[in-house]
């Protein structure tokens, strides 16, 4: 005979003892995140590739890889933040363009301190922009697909109106900030700029209220909005902090490029976004965090430095990436269908 | 417990004087009333359709009515957002947790500003007592998300407590906890607003309860002999509720040749880890109920059999014949169709009618050509017209109330035809008058012939509709009976597993 | 659901009485759409008299004709709740493709331009109906991967110069009858196939099945997935023919050909009322949102402003014309 105990359903959860509690810490976290495994590995072997390839890998190189893989990771950075938030921004790429020339033309006969002054400026325009890509978005009720797409539109004509060609500049020591290395030879400036500005912005984001508050919607609008989370405020938060991130891309854009370019966006959009996907950060929202695609932006930046070591053409690179999305998010598909057969 | 009627307005806690709510052309409430007094556990009435859920969302701060007042304590008060009901001491509590999968449960506290310790000694209180805040809340089972959403609330120590339907497919145990909360919260002083479709639960629960039908108040009552009867009639309007009462509420089973061959037949179906060895013969024209408590592998059962399902070991016949069953169409190719639980599932919301019910059509690639209009009207508008289907509504789909979008769902297997109609909970969420429609129509189609599977989470129902009952428990088949045996108490014991095990010839 | 018809002076009349265009927009989307476009029209006879003509109304659907066709495959797509990101990388390749197999033949070389978009159209759909990969996701990947191919392609294929067969110039730029565009000659048929089957045939029915609840469709005994292929391949195909019409138009195939397609082929297809999410909408609307585009394009030409403000009024007007349909159909 049965106890009727059985047929209750557990509600309580039996606490782990202290041995156990690592391991399932670690299996929780592996299983939430799986590219905390996933990522580094991939990136380990690019790299292994790359100095297999190219065994002369020097300090120099390690630098124009930093250097190249700044923008973008930048960009998947700005990505992440909104898909997160259940959202998507296809006009990343633009409002890069946008900063990225205002920088260059209004850097072009200035001093560094004066530049200095500049870039905190275009870091507000870029927050600014966020903002007001947030409000169309918002406002409009047009599904944040086509509105980016369009607005994205617009900044890139924006775009074109400060700086009709490539052109600009900015003083020497800027660039230094961006290019070469101030620490020991083997630290890219590039990837100490980016550690510090994923650091600075992205940390405190994540601890604070609105950070959860952005999981939070991109998890569950409905339970979010129950919970007294003003959906509006926050998805308008995840925008402009995706401007922030979008103009610190442009800035990079200008420190490693030297120059203002108003076409440079497309791609970015684009290959930021891939390097979300790649980066495994769920599109549906609500899960992952910012070391993926930014991993994600290195392993697409050795793609084309590998191919240009193996002689091939680089314009291959660009199959490559897309080839690489397609398969990647094809085997996730494949394997999700069989998790879910039952 | 019981307060003098007549009293003064400066006593209610709530009120709601003639709230009205309209989405474009839709009118939702007309002159909806509401008082709720402290102390009492008040009850809030009425069919889908009815305004129940838009005056919840306007008292808790959803969207703003459109005209009428609601008073909080004599002060008249108009909510933005629910954190700003909260604030005002209306907290509510839905069906689905208002909790976030991705997050933890300390997270989704702190997401909603909610006192942790509070919300621990409240979840003591509906006894859970050592629960990891740590654990995502996707990794929790849903009663214990439920109890977690109820001590969250009560943490906020609100002086209206509003639970809309959280009892629904709740276990027995569970649901006792949640009741003896609801009087503990009343008799603290403050007021508990509870909607159900329960009948029995509030009846036994509420003080008065307050009846909408039509966009207003239909009338309010108390707690008295016959009060039930009296709610159904306020609810269906007095001429409904007479046609309905006619519907006799017990069955009696009907013999069967002894050689008749089963027209479904399942045999040792494992599909782990909630199915575990399931055996079952259903005939033609009989209607075979399933009980059990949540999550004792039923609703498993019903979607390997309907094909959305794997399972891992047994096998399954339609009038003898095996079925590779591995998509919905393959049963549907065999003569069984599923009416699930949840019609958002089943339904094309911004479709109008006619399409919803004409879908299994063109299931194959045969009739993706040029559609016969002419005869797929009939076919549609005899469906709507047996089911008795309102239209007015207008023509999308979700504008249909609960109930009749039910209707439409069985209309389309009527349309296209079936065998074996597997039915799972088709009255979830639905108001009695309809819910009595279908259970006549399910009795319809077993006399035509067709065999009818049942489950129903609420086992008094199984006696109304049903010729035989088994019990599900712990993923197995525990007992089998005739219908005039299987009355709320015995399947109650079974479904808890106290039964011994089947008895008669399977 | 049908309305029973009215005389369109009592509709427009109760339009105008009854709550004006707003709610004519939203009962009667077609009618205030073309509204829209002659309002537009107007405009521009009264900044610019003497612009509009017979030649400039042809003209005009000669150039709406590509951006018609590659806007039908996205209707398609966005119908069963999806997009097509690849739409441009297919059409710019499907134009490159047939241009170099020119001397084969004009049959043959446009055997290989449709050829891309079938290809395209079933990894498209293999990814996105078996393996449940995002819309958005898939066709992004496979339209960088087609343009990244093509650039590889044109790269080794610099000794044999593209070549545009003539029969395809005519088609893409030649007018018949003294002034009806040829390429109408694809677009009409299109048009009137892609109605017809998305209003009165299962296959139509099942788009907005699938796009309205996809999971209900499986219940109901549809396997999804033949539907979602069938529609990418098919959009893949629209788009290559597009291609086709494009390159006719211009004379050259160049690797940035048919970029100026993507955006404003959703755009049509939002502005013509059709939900991004799936399961409302259709072709008609499309339609006249491509005219609606095209017409606007050219007041644009015609402002003679720099190519960026270009960019900025367009971008802007289409921001302003789908919110304005998104308030109203939700």
């Amino acid at each position: 005979m049965t106890t009727s105990s059985e047929g209750k359903s557990s509600v309580t959860a039996v606490p782990a003892s202290s041995n156990m509690r690592l391991a399932k810490r670690l299996r929780r976290w592996l299983r939430r995140d799986p590219s905390l495994f996933f990522m580094p590995a991939l990136l380990i072997v690019s790299l292994a590739i790359t100095v297999a390839v190219h065994p002369q890998f020097s300090d120099f190189d390690l630098q124009s890889l930093a250097m190249g893989a700044l923008p973008l990771a930048f960009a998947a950075a700005a990505q992440t933040l909104v898909v997160i938030s259940g959202g998507i921004d296809l006009s990343i790429g633009s409002v890069m363009a946008v900063t990225n020339v205002l920088a260059a033309s209004a850097m072009e006969k200035a001093s560094f301190e004066q530049s200095l002054l500049l870039a905190v400026a275009v870091l507000v325009a870029g927050a600014v922009i966020g903002a007001l890509n947030g409000l169309i978005v918002i406002i409009s009720r047009i599904p944040d697909v086509v509105a980016t797409l369009t607005t994205g539109f617009i900044w890139g004509g924006v775009a074109l109106v400060i700086l009709e060609k490539p052109g600009g500049g900015a003083p020497q020591e800027f660039l230094n900030l961006g290019t070469g290395t101030l620490f020991t030879p083997w630290l890219p400036n590039a990837l100490v700029l980016l550690v510090v500005a994923v650091c600075v912005i992205w940390i405190p984001l994540r601890r604070s209220k609105l950070g959860l508050q952005l999981y939070a919607i991109g998890s569950d609008r409905i339970a979010a909005f129950r919970s007294g989370v003003n959906i509006d405020r926050t998805r308008f938060g995840a925008y402009i902090f995706s401007g922030l991130f979008s103009a610190v891309g442009g800035l990079g854009l200008t420190m490693t490029t030297g120059i203002g370019a108003p076409l440079a966006g497309v791609y970015y959009t684009l290959s930021g976004l891939a390097a979300v996907v790649v980066g495994g950060v769920s599109l549906a929202g609500g899960r992952g965090g910012m070391l993926g695609p930014l991993m994600a932006a290195f392993v697409l930046t050795l793609i084309p430095t590998d191919l240009i070591f193996l002689n091939i053409d680089p314009n291959f690179g660009q199959v490559i990436q897309g080839t690489l999305i397609v398969v990647i998010v094809m085997i996730g598909g494949f394997m999700d269908m069989e998790r879910n057969r039952k | 417990m019981g307060l003098p009627i007549s009293m003064s307005e400066a006593t209610f806690l709530l009120e709601a004087r003639d709230v009205a709510k309209r989405f474009d052309s839709v009118v939702a409430l007309k002159a909806a009333s509401l008082q709720v007094r402290p102390g009492e556990v008040h009850g809030l009435m009425g069919s889908n359709g009815a305004g129940k859920s838009t005056l919840v969302k306007i008292i808790t701060g959803v969207f703003p009515a459109d005209g009428g007042q609601i008073f909080i304590k004599s002060a008249v008060r108009s909510f933005r957002s629910p954190a700003e009901a909260r604030r005002a001491g209306i907290v509510s509590v839905y069906q689905d947790p208002a909790l976030v999968p991705d997050l933890t449960v300390s997270q989704n506290m702190r997401l909603a500003g909610a006192p942790v310790e509070a919300v621990r000694k409240w979840l003591a209180k509906l006894g859970v007592t050592r629960l990891d805040f740590s654990l995502l809340v996707r990794d929790l089972p849903d009663p214990t998300l439920r109890l977690i959403d109820l001590a969250r609330a009560l943490a906020w120590e609100p002086a209206v407590l509003l639970l809309d339907e959280i009892t629904a497919s709740l276990p027995a145990d569970l649901s006792e906890q949640i009741y003896g909360m609801v009087k503990h919260w009343r008799d603290r002083g403050n007021a508990v607003i509870f909607i159900s479709h329960r009948m029995a639960e509030v009846s036994a629960l509420c003080d008065r309860a307050t009846v909408l039908r039509d966009g207003v108040t239909a009338g309010v009552t108390e707690r008295a002999h016959g009060s039930e009867e009296r709610i159904v009639a306020l609810m269906l309007g007095a001429e409904t509720a007479r046609a309905v009462a006619s519907v006799p509420s017990t069955r009696t089973s009907r013999s069967r040749p002894a050689d008749a061959q089963p027209a479904l037949e399942v045999r040792g179906l494992r599909c782990s880890p909630q199915v575990n060895d399931v055996s079952l013969k259903l005939y033609p024209g009989e209607v075979l109920g399933v009980a059990a408590l949540e999550g004792q592998g039923q609703e498993e059962l019903f979607n390997c059999i309907a094909g959305s399902r794997r399972y891992d070991e047994g096998a399954i016949f339609a009038h003898g014949k095996e079925l590779r069953l591995r998509h919905p169409a393959d049963a549907i190719a065999s003569g069984i169709v599923l009416v699930p639980a949840n019609r958002l599932l089943a339904l094309l919301q911004q479709r109008p009618i006619p399409e919803n019910i004409a879908l299994p059509a063109f299931g194959g690639i045969r009739n993706w050509g040029p559609i016969r209009m002419r005869t797929e009207r009939k076919r549609v508008e005899s469906a709507i017209g047996r089911l008795q289907i309102d239209t007015r509504a207008g023509s999308e789909l979700r504008r249909l109330s609960g109930g009749n979008q039910q209707k439409v769902v069985i209309a389309r297997w009527l349309a296209s035809g079936f065998d074996i109609l597997l039915c799972f909970d088709p009255t979830r969420g639905i108001d009695i008058g309809t819910k009595r429609q279908i259970y006549a129509l399910v009795r319809e189609i077993a006399a035509e012939g067709s065999a009818v599977l049942l489950f129903t989470s609420e086992l008094p129902e199984i006696a109304l509709a049903c010729d035989r009952a088994i019990v599900l428990f712990g993923g197995r088949v525990v007992a089998e009976m005739p219908v005039s045996e299987a009355d709320e108490a015995t399947l109650l014991r079974s479904a808890h597993g106290l039964a011994p095990s089947v008895q008669g010839s399977p | 659901m049908t309305e029973p018809a009215k005389p369109v002076f009592s509709r427009l009349g109760a339009a105008v009485t009854g709550g004006g265009l707003l709610s004519l927009l939203r009962t009667r989307t077609i009618v205030a759409l073309i509204i829209l476009l002659f309002a537009l029209v107007a405009g521009i006879e009264l900044t610019r008299p003497g612009t509009v003509n017979a030649l400039w109304a042809s003209n005009m659907l000669l150039f709406a004709a590509p951006l018609g066709i590659v806007a039908a495959g996205q209707t398609l797509v966005m119908l069963t709740g999806g997009i097509d990101l690849s739409v441009a990388s297919v059409a710019t390749a499907s134009a490159y493709l047939m241009a170099t197999h020119s001397g084969l033949g004009v049959a043959p070389a446009i055997f290989y331009g449709l050829g891309v978009g079938f290809v395209v159209g079933i990894i498209n759909g293999i990814g996105v109906a078996l393996l449940r990969v995002q819309p958005l996701v898939m066709t992004l990947g496979t339209g960088l991967m087609t343009e990244g191919l093509l650039v590889v392609y044109s790269q080794k294929k610099m000794a044999e110069a593209p070549r545009v067969p003539q029969f395809i110039e005519d088609l893409g730029a030649g007018k018949f009858l003294g002034g009806i565009p040829n390429d109408l000659i694809v677009w009409v048929p299109i048009a009137i196939i892609l109605i017809f089957v998305l209003r009165r045939t299962g296959y139509g029915r099942l788009i907005y099945a699938v796009g309205d609840n996809s999971k209900a469709c499986s219940l109901a005994g549809i396997r999804v997935w033949r539907i979602l292929l069938v529609n990418y391949v098919t959009c893949g195909l629209l788009a290559a023919a597009a291609g086709l019409i494009i390159v006719g138009g211009t004379d050259s195939a160049e690797l940035r050909l048919a970029e100026v397609y993507l955006l404003p082929s959703v755009a049509a297809v939002i502005i013509g009322g059709t939900s991004i999410f799936g399961g409302r909408g259709g072709y008609s609307g499309t339609i006249i949102g491509a005219l609606i585009l095209t017409v606007l394009n050219s007041i644009l030409t015609l402002l003679d402003v720099p190519e960026s403000v270009r960019q900025i009024l367009y971008g802007a007007i289409i921001l302003v014309l789908a919110a304005a349909y998104t308030r109203l159909t939700d």
